[in-house]
């Protein structure tokens, strides 16, 4: 009975993705067929002149994501590595403590805060209005690190536990145990980690959509606006349902489903890959 | 002078009752067309709508608890999808209906009130007066420096809304005469965000519904016309947009004594009160 219940479970869940994509494929079809395909991949979004480009935000979606992770990705290292051997012991607990405490602010927090703080910060040192590339990068790496970092804590921990003996027997210090057995035991963890924070950055809309400035047009310097494609989908979804503008937000959809996709397949070969090494 | 207070305290009491026999006389005219009725209304659509919505249904609710109203946001949009598909009785906007919505959904519109749309500035910024030309200039990216229309020496900030805004809409059909908005332009997502965003930023433009003009934000004269509701009744301030309550064909019973109301006096007093010129 238990097992039929989780069978069901399970199936309601792989159909609801399957759905999912079933439905942007349908929906984004008719966009996909002849002239209108050059329109949606276009640098230009200007509804009104009947032009339906979705490249400035798809270049924006992942300029920001990757962008973050640079940032957040080597400080999170850093965090673990400092919680697990390379600082004090006494200092680890309340480090940890207090990246899971940031882990659990909802994201609209973070967006409020970075506006009323970082955005002034940028416009007084800038020319610009602050609503930028830099602040929505700034306060996603905030954002996507504690994830990081809770997936890292894990793995060292598991690690630990198997190797702390065999560490102690030959006389390693806690150091050289992190450096030379946990980091390089890791490499799947570490890769895991990333694309984890990479998903995350990815499909945040609030953040971008309250600091990024939600210009349409490629991220080419820090300092301007650039609109993702998930603010793109929140600013777009109001308007007129049966217009083409509206419709082309199932192709946006689609392109970061697709993207998630592929970062969850790619976490799924680095594993298999793993494993088979191992 | 005991008894003069008893007396005075007797007529106050007495006009008192009167005033209220009246009132109330007065209301429950107006709400006589839900007496008897039962059943419930459910509204969706145009985030300005709301406060009129919502008094109207708390009175009618009140006067008649049988009935129950709904009333949830969601924007123009999603006012015409959910309304066609029939998921709830009355879609409102803050746009006309295409003809593609009309001829998909066979929609009925009701205007009811009349709202300005205001270029908004910092209250910071010494800029008193611009006129259309200079506001189509600037957000078209041509003037990009507040001196070149008498401002300080900074460069322009400009704020936008999203294509599904009706305050848009009606800002880029009257003021910029369907002109370009340049693609470098922020854009918000509400005329509360946009409030704000002005409000913070002292080199910022943008515009809002007159609604939302307060002490935060300034509103430069255009033309040396000012933004107020006075001038947007008389027909002197220019840049002004209907806001609609639309229905699946021609409303039918509850759905058609809640658009009556609205119409109607009581309904009148509301939309003002709200902030918004009535239309009828």
């Amino acid at each position: 009975m238990a097992a039929r219940l989780l069978y069901c479970a399970a199936a309601v869940s792989a159909l609801a993705v399957l759905a999912i994509l079933a439905f942007l494929v349908y929906f984004s079809l008719p966009l996909f067929q002849g002239d209108q395909l050059a329109a949606l991949f276009s640098w230009h979004w200007r509804p009104l002149q009947n032009e339906f480009g979705i490249l400035p935000m798809i270049a924006a979606s992942l300029a920001l994501a990757v962008s973050s992770m640079l940032v957040a990705y080597p400080l999170a290292l850093g965090v673990c590595c400092f919680a697990h051997g390379l600082g004090p012991d006494w200092a680890a607990r309340p480090l940890l403590v207090a990246v899971r405490l940031m882990s659990s602010v909802p994201t609209v927090v973070y967006g409020l805060v970075a506006a009323f703080s970082l955005v002034p910060l940028i416009r007084g040192a800038s020319s610009g209005s602050g609503l930028c590339w830099l602040a929505a990068l700034l306060t996603l790496a905030v954002l996507a690190l504690p994830t990081i970092v809770l997936l890292l804590d894990n793995q060292f921990q598991r690690l630990e536990s198997e190797i702390r003996l065999t560490a102690a027997a030959l006389g390693l210090t806690r150091v050289q145990e992190m450096l030379q057995l946990t980091l390089p035991l890791s490499s799947r963890g570490l890769v895991m980690a990333a694309i984890l924070g990479f998903g995350r950055a990815l499909g945040d809309t609030l953040v971008p959509l309250m600091l990024a400035g939600n210009a349409p047009q490629p991220p080419l310097s820090l300092l301007d606006p650039m609109r993702t494609l998930t603010a793109h989908i929140a600013l777009v979804v109001a308007t007129d349902s049966q217009s083409a503008a509206y419709n082309s937000l199932f192709a946006c959809g689609l392109i970061l489903f697709l993207l998630t996709v592929l970062v969850n397949l790619g976490l799924r070969r680095i594993r298999t890959g793993a494993t088979a090494h191992g | 002078m005991k008894r003069f207070i008893t007396h005075g305290t007797r007529c106050l009491t007495l006009a008192l009752i009167c005033s209220a026999l009246l009132a109330g006389a007065a209301a429950a005219g107006e709400l006589d067309a839900f007496a008897g009725k039962k059943g419930k209304i459910d509204i969706a659509g145009g985030t300005a709508h709301i406060p009129v919505m919502k008094d109207a249904a708390k009175r009618i609710m009140q006067a008649n608890p049988e009935i129950r109203i709904s009333v949830a946001a969601g924007g123009s949009g999603v006012g015409v999808q959910k309304v066609g598909e029939g998921l709830v009785d009355i879609g409102n906007t803050g746009r006309p209906l295409s003809d593609d919505e009309v001829a998909k959904y066979g929609l009925k519109s009701f205007a009811f009130a009349l709202d300005g749309v205001a270029v908004a500035v910092s209250p910071k910024n010494s800029v008193a007066n611009l006129t259309a030309e200079q506001v189509q200039q600037i957000f078209a990216g041509k003037i990009s420096n507040w001196k070149g229309v008498g401002g300080r020496d900074a460069a322009i900030h400009l704020y936008t809304r999203d294509e599904a805004s009706g305050t848009r809409e009606v800002f880029w059909e009257k003021l910029l005469k369907k002109g370009a908005i340049v693609e470098t332009a922020n854009v918000v997502a509400s005329n509360g965000a946009m409030k704000s965003a002005v409000a913070d930023d002292s080199d910022a433009i943008g515009y809002v519904s007159i609604g939302h003009l307060d002490e935060t934000i300034k509103a430069p004269t255009l033309d040396g016309v000012a933004p107020t509701q006075e001038n947007a009744r008389s027909g002197k301030y220019p840049i002004v947009r209907k806001l609609y309550m639309n229905t699946k064909g021609t409303p039918q019973g509850l759905c058609a004594a809640f658009i009556n109301y609205i119409m109607g006096p009581e309904g009148i007093r509301m939309t003002a009160a709200a902030g918004y010129l009535p239309l009828h």
